[in-house]
């Protein structure tokens, strides 16, 4: 009998995970779906089978070079990442071995940061820009991209670090080690499973960023999701044309999503039994 | 051999050495079928001018609203040529964000531009912008259906008419709709259509002390005739229908009537796209006998920055891609109905256009009717046919438009929704400074 319940149990867990998994996943599938309609297919109302057609992908090709967008797109995430980790190791690690009676209020400013709409300090960051010659380069964008996602960064690795024993790093130092040894050689490749996933997390966090990396940028650093935008008319049918635009820009990062899914989820749910 | 190494060698040089002299503009821009148009077509240019690159940067509408404030407002100097339209020129004209265009060549021939267009790009007789291709607003009818309803659809059809003919024509079992009109909210959707419809019937945003005008009794008859005539023949979502939507359901053969841009004409006539592309007539926008149409005036216009350090070479691809010489090359390439239409007066009187292009005379007539400087029965103190020429209108304009939508949707009553409005615009204009 319990074996029939937990059977029963077991069914409606996975049939409840699936529901909600199509849920989230079901306005990504249509816009796949959509891309392979006409125009005026499009635009008729809700329908699952699509024509089959490639017009969109081929108009949305010749409209604009897609691979000059994607490769924008790849550095400035990957870049953004490396400049984000470069900085967020060593701050996660004096907080977590080091604090001090301020760490926590220091953490909580810091995510604060995200608490606030972007298109308020629209202004000043672009006068900034202007000012250090930054519109438009890929090295400004990625200091952007950078400092927006910087307060998620260390408060991930600061978590992974919390579950490190504190007393394996002091081993080390008892060894002799500097402080850039213990955290190059001892600790970094403890949080190897922590600092993969917020990578990850990062990438396509910076991946889909599209309030700066639009407003920044013209033609040399715009990234996909300047290339997404263009599809859009005031008038004129745009939805498969922008659906295929939409499909081309999110493929890379699904792909790399998926393949990389057993390490964002280890990471992600790293030391939530304990 | 060391000869030849030289010469090559000089070669390479002298050819790194004009690329280093090439200069890049960069134009930003909307993505519309002319627009994609002229994109393929700049060869034209680039052969002409061969030390002038071209960047392009498409944007969303209302991204590219905000982008090229942004910059022109902080003199970014990201762009050398920026695509607006009528509503921003004489606001960014009188700030002196943008460059007059008085060096667009002997032969450009400004006096050919249409009277209407050229005034609504131009501040104290200068032209700001240069148009790229300019609309108004009209009827487009369904001739085989107004035939059924036993009506003749005049030229100049008055509002009263347009009530008939949608009851008429509404067949609901067939999912024919007796006319499709704008209901989304946006100042540039539903209220351009709205502000546009208000002036016929005697209504205006403000006196000329700047009072906000929506508790009056036009405002009133505007907005119950617009919610009644679309409850009675209007499509069913029609609160969320912009341009796009108003215009598949046109060319699926589900409105009798749509009144809207002209532009639109060289959609609906696409027998490509359009299930009703040969059963398609055009007529004036509708009025109420009082002297002013509901139709609106638009021109998506080239303009230069004051911030931009090429302005001899962004002029030189304003003064081409807005040229007669450009209608003639998109002709010769893809034949004059593609030509964009309502800026020149010499393309209306193409017998070539005429005949390629039926709506021609209909659009001409309904631009020519729009007049931005005195758009309403009423004194005002402000230009701009379907909007107001002042920089708060953007935002006052889409909470007006918010709340007119939600009328429709039923969601409140035509006398809330107007006094929700008067209350908006008082605010604004008491915060803009206009009242004290």
């Amino acid at each position: 009998m319990a074996r029939a319940v937990t059977t029963q149990h077991k069914t409606i867990a996975t049939l409840a995970a699936w529901i909600v998994a199509l849920l989230i996943f079901f306005p990504i599938l249509y816009t796949i779906i959509t891309s392979f309609k006409s125009e005026q297919e499009a635009i008729q109302g809700f329908n699952l089978i699509p024509s089959g057609t490639f017009e969109s992908y081929s108009e949305v090709q010749q409209q604009s070079g897609y691979f000059k967008f994607f490769f924008n797109s790849v550095l400035l995430s990957v870049g953004s990442t490396i400049l984000a980790l470069i900085v967020a190791i060593p701050a996660a690690w004096s907080m977590a071995f080091s604090p001090t009676r301020r760490t926590k209020d220091i953490l909580m400013w810091m995510l604060s940061t995200k608490m606030m709409p972007a298109v308020a300090v629209l202004f000043p960051i672009y006068l900034i820009f202007r000012d250090s010659g930054l519109l438009d380069s890929r090295i400004g964008l990625m200091v952007m991209l950078m400092l927006i996602n910087l307060p998620i960064v260390v408060w991930m690795l600061y978590t992974y670090f919390r579950e490190i024993p504190g007393e394996i790093l002091e081993a080390a130092r008892m060894d002799g080690a500097s402080l850039w040894n213990e955290i190059i050689y001892v600790l970094t490749p403890m949080a190897v499973p922590g600092i993969a996933s917020t990578m990850l997390l990062n990438i396509i966090l910076a991946w889909n960023e599209a309030f700066w990396t639009i407003r920044l940028t013209t033609t040399n650093a715009a990234p996909l999701t300047a290339f997404i935008s263009s599809f859009s008319s005031p008038q004129g049918l745009f939805w498969a044309k922008l659906s295929a635009a939409s499909t081309l820009a999110i493929a890379p990062i699904l792909i790399m999503g998926w393949f990389s899914q057993k390490q964002l989820v280890r990471g992600l749910t790293f030391g939530a039994v304990k | 051999m060391k000869l030849r190494t030289l010469t090559l060698g000089l070669l390479s040089a002298s050819a790194l050495a004009f690329a280093a002299h090439a200069e890049s503009i960069t134009i930003a821009t909307v993505n519309n079928g002319d627009m994609v148009r002229m994109q393929k077509l700049t060869d034209d240019f680039t052969k002409a001018n061969p030390d002038i690159q071209l960047n392009w940067v498409t944007l969303e509408e209302n991204v590219l609203r905000e982008r090229v404030t942004t910059d022109i407002a902080t003199k970014g100097g990201q762009y050398d040529v920026m695509t607006i339209g009528t509503y921003e020129v004489p606001i960014w004209a009188k700030q002196n964000w943008l460059l007059p265009l008085d060096k667009l060549g002997d032969d450009y021939d400004t006096k050919d531009i249409i009277p209407a267009i050229a005034g609504g790009l131009s501040v104290d007789g200068k032209l700001y912008a240069a148009p790229f291709y300019g609309e108004s607003s009209f009827v487009m009818y369904r001739k085989d259906l107004m035939e059924k309803a036993g009506l003749k659809m005049p030229d100049a059809p008055t509002w009263d008419f347009i009530k008939q003919a949608a009851d008429k024509m509404t067949d609901r079992a067939n999912g024919v709709n007796g006319v499709c009109l704008r209901g989304k909210a946006g100042w540039g959707e539903n209220m351009a259509f709205l502000t546009a419809m208000s002036n016929s019937f005697g209504a205006r945003w403000f006196d000329e002390n700047w009072k906000p005008q929506f508790d009056q009794p036009e405002w009133k008859n505007t907005l119950q005739f617009y919610v009644d005539l679309m409850k009675a023949d209007g499509p069913e979502g029609a609160s969320s229908n912009g341009f796009n939507e108003n215009l598949a359901l046109f060319q699926q053969g589900k409105c009798g009537m749509w009144i809207d841009a002209t532009v639109a004409a060289s959609f609906v006539s696409d027998p490509k796209n359009s299930t009703v592309a040969d059963k398609v007539g055009y007529a004036l926008a509708p009025d109420n006998g009082l002297g002013k149409r509901g139709n609106w005036l638009w021109a998506w216009s080239l303009a230069i920055p004051a911030g931009t350090q090429k302005a001899d070479a962004a002029e030189k691809f304003v003064s081409w891609a807005t040229s007669k010489h450009y209608a003639e090359l998109v002709a010769s390439k893809e034949g004059w109905a593609n030509v964009p239409p309502g800026t020149r007066s010499s393309l209306y009187a193409n017998p070539e256009y005429q005949k390629a292009a039926p709506f021609a005379k209909m659009t001409l007539d309904s631009i020519n009717a729009a007049d931005p400087t005195h758009p309403t029965v009423k004194p005002v103190p402000y230009v701009g046919v379907q909007f107001v020429a002042i920089p708060e209108f953007q935002g006052l304009g889409t909470t007006v438009g918010q709340l007119f939508s939600a009328a429709l949707a039923g969601q409140s009553s035509v006398d809330d929704a107007l006094k929700q409005a008067q209350d908006a615009a008082t605010a604004a204009m008491t915060e803009g400074g206009y009242i004290k």
